[in-house]
């Protein structure tokens, strides 16, 4: 108690620290907020749970990882910073691949079933990659350092490398490409189609099943690129993807499906209170604040489906 | 299986070059282990493999194992825990019921060490090991159960000692020294957290900082934020690999300044690699380093353990070899110790000729307290100046001066 009232007392005496807290909670937010939409997007189209979502972005980092430790493109000129930010885009393609795999592997065969199986599928799928990446990584905690700067204000108290905002820039490209690509393309359309109504989809002519492979390889190809950003600024191991997915999974149930600016508020909003909860209550209460989160939203939403089903009544 | 074949390969190099001739002629003794050839501590547990080995091949070197006017050689059966503690207990019990080992060598960390001593224990099985530090495995009145490394209260202890000696250095109390403690929530952190805080308490230090990491770490800005406005003067990080690598990086980005900082697993994570200047002037606990001036016959100096372990293991060359290889030959080499002075092959004697060992050894001296841990060996503190580790305490031991105030 003493220690939190401590903690409280030094948010009042040093204001400034607040808004450190908000900038770190942002940043590390917009990495959940991608992994999120990834998931709203599997869940809302095809109806499956996908709970290897982390184990994709923990793959995309080692991808990205280890495309800068081989070297090849430090061998035709690039610098480490340059072949780490083309990581990013080589995780999603190599992500969506492997999301490719997973779906005619795994994930076509659970689509219609019920949630349990779709459930344990992908929770079995999450188990494999860890230990496949265990087994050709090795266990250590792996990360890329990013020859820049850090920007100092007020005092040194407030600090951003210039690598987190160079992460977070790419990671708000990517939701807004992903964004006008749902809007705008063909795919796009049919995505959104299939999520609404798959029978009247495939009545028009929609091929329900090659959106389904692209949705998945999608949502692979975005939990890549946000785990290609996460290696450069924070750090993986093979057994961390459980936390992206835990965090994925509150943002999904607290905004709703289909929601994407909920979304994406909601995982800068989990980011901040993550931050703010490890400040006041001590870090290894940290990822108990999401899932307190995520019961407080599920209570909230019951009650507010209790309210609507009496007005049907 | 690459690995594996490149270290048949070498050892069947070396064997060759060192003579076949004796081995011919000398008897085996087999020894049992459990060790995480897969899973999460599969890194570590090849080194400790690989330590096993080597320290078999220089034993086989020296003309073997002498019992009596008779030589032996040692053999391992290795089976693979998978890092899971319920595997190794029942591998335990597969190698003493089935395969009729009768000696056991370690798993690697306290967690598979805690699960396979009550298998041994029952079966009065002796086992040296070697990777398990948790001091939780010294209280439990294990009568054969023996390690030849430093329990893990120990590892940053001496940052304490070396804080108080700085502040008295300046003309100031040692009671003044502020403390900062960040460590992971499992066993093995929370006892390097425990000797952290009997040892302040010593001195009357104030602990102004202390929080518990999560097991997911990857993010630890909170803490340091709050580092940034108490002002200790040590900072202390214990969260295995993941905290050191969190730690060093976040302290660099976010440039915190503490006149000390001592952590743990700097290799582990390879913070000079990874993190370059960042890592400088932090201190890095840990059980032997290849500089220190311990000596014995079979292996020679630690320079020369080192040297000969890279050439028997070509992987090894471009990095430092681990201290948890070095801690596993120790291990072989108390066994081959034990076996000799006891002049038997009956385990209850070799059990008491372990007790009683006195050793030197190029990882430092063995000798086990009635509970079985070693307590002639220090923990060594080294510093990271301009990218190098250099051992800087203990002082009798240390090749360079600590720098310090960091900054």
């Amino acid at each position: 108690m003493d220690q939190i009232l401590f903690n409280l007392g030094l948010l009042v005496d040093y204001p400034v620290v607040n808004l450190k807290i908000i900038i770190d909670g942002v940043m590390i937010g917009a990495l959940f907020a991608l992994a999120a939409y990834g998931l709203a997007l599997v869940w809302g189209v095809m109806n499956v749970k996908n709970l290897a979502q982390g184990d994709f972005v923990i793959a995309g980092g080692y991808v990205s990882w280890a495309l800068v430790r081989t070297g090849w493109l430090q061998s035709i000129g690039l610098s480490d910073n340059i072949a780490a930010l083309i990581g990013v885009p080589v995780a999603f393609l190599v992500m969506a691949g492997i999301g490719w795999i997973a779906f005619r592997t795994i994930i076509v065969r659970v689509i219609e079933r019920d949630v349990f199986t779709s459930l344990l599928a992908t929770f079995g799928l999450a188990i494999m990659m860890a230990q496949i990446l265990n087994l050709l990584f090795g266990s250590d905690t792996q990360s890329l350092k990013l020859e820049y700067d850090t920007l100092y204000f007020a005092d040194g108290l407030i600090d951003v490398p210039i690598a987190k905002l160079v992460g977070v820039c790419m990671a708000a490209a990517l939701a807004l490409g992903v964004i006008l690509f749902m809007k705008n393309s063909r795919m796009g359309q049919a995505i959104r189609a299939t999520a609404q109504d798959a029978r009247a989809a495939q009545v028009l002519g929609i091929d329900t099943d090659r959106v389904y492979a692209f949705t998945f390889s999608l949502n692979a190809a975005i939990c890549g690129a946000a785990g290609a950003i996460i290696v450069m600024v924070w750090v993986i191991q093979p057994f961390y993807g459980m936390t992206y997915s835990i965090r994925a999974f509150v943002i999904v149930t607290a905004a709703g499906l289909g929601n994407l600016p909920g979304v994406i508020a909601a995982g800068l909003g989990i980011g901040a209170a993550e931050q703010y909860g490890s400040h006041i209550f001590g870090i290894s209460y940290q990822q108990a604040i999401a899932v307190l989160l995520l019961l407080l939203v599920l209570f909230v939403r019951l009650m507010q489906q209790r309210r609507k089903r009496q007005v049907l009544q | 299986m690459k690995l594996t074949s490149a270290i048949v390969g070498a050892l069947a190099a070396l064997g060759l070059a060192a003579g076949a001739a004796t081995a011919e002629e000398c008897g085996t003794i087999t020894l049992g282990a459990a060790i995480s050839l897969t899973g999460k501590y599969a890194t570590n547990g090849i080194h400790a493999k690989n330590g096993y080995e080597f320290a078999i091949q220089k034993i086989r070197e020296h003309g073997g194992v002498k019992i009596g006017d008779k030589c032996y050689n040692f053999k391992v059966i290795y089976y693979d825990d998978e890092s899971k503690g319920d595997r190794g207990a029942t591998l335990a019990e597969r190698l003493i019921q089935q395969d009729g080992v009768q000696y056991m060598l370690g798993p690697y960390s306290s967690g598979l060490t805690k699960a396979i001593a009550p298998v041994t224990e029952k079966y009065h099985i002796p086992m040296v090991e070697a990777e398990g530090a948790s001091r939780s495995l010294f209280n439990q009145g294990y009568r054969y159960l023996f390690a030849v490394l430093s329990t893990s209260e120990q590892y940053l202890a001496s940052a304490i000692t070396l804080a108080a000696e700085k502040a008295k250095e300046q003309g100031k109390d040692p009671s003044s020294v502020k403390v900062a403690v960040a460590v992971e929530n499992d066993p093995f952190s929370l006892d390097i957290r425990a000797g952290v805080l009997e040892d302040a308490a010593k001195y009357g230090m104030q602990i102004v900082i202390d929080e518990k990491l999560p097991r997911d770490l990857s993010d630890m800005s909170a803490i340091l934020t709050k580092v940034k406005l108490v002002k200790p003067d040590v900072l202390i990080v214990s969260g295995h690999s993941k905290g050191a690598a969190t730690a060093v990086r976040q302290i660099g980005e976010q440039n915190v300044k503490v006149p000390m900082i001592a952590i743990t697993h700097c290799e582990a994570a390879d913070v000079t690699g990874n993190f370059g200047e960042y890592a400088n002037d932090i201190l890095c606990s840990t059980q032997w380093a290849e500089t220190l001036k311990y000596e014995d016959p079979i292996f020679g100096t630690a320079a020369n353990y080192e040297r000969e372990f890279k050439a028997a293991f070509p992987e090894y060359a471009d990095k430092k070899v681990p201290y948890q290889t070095a801690q596993a030959s120790a291990a072989v080499y108390v066994f081959k110790d034990a076996f000799e002075r006891a002049g038997t092959l009956d385990k209850e004697k070799v059990r008491d000729a372990i007790a009683a060992t006195d050793l030197m050894t190029f990882y430092g001296r063995i000798k086990f307290s009635e509970a079985g841990n070693n307590i002639a060996k220090p923990m060594v503190l080294r510093q990271i100046q301009n990218g190098e580790y250099n051992v800087v305490a203990p002082s009798e031991f240390a090749s360079h001066k600590l720098n310090w105030p960091r900054n």
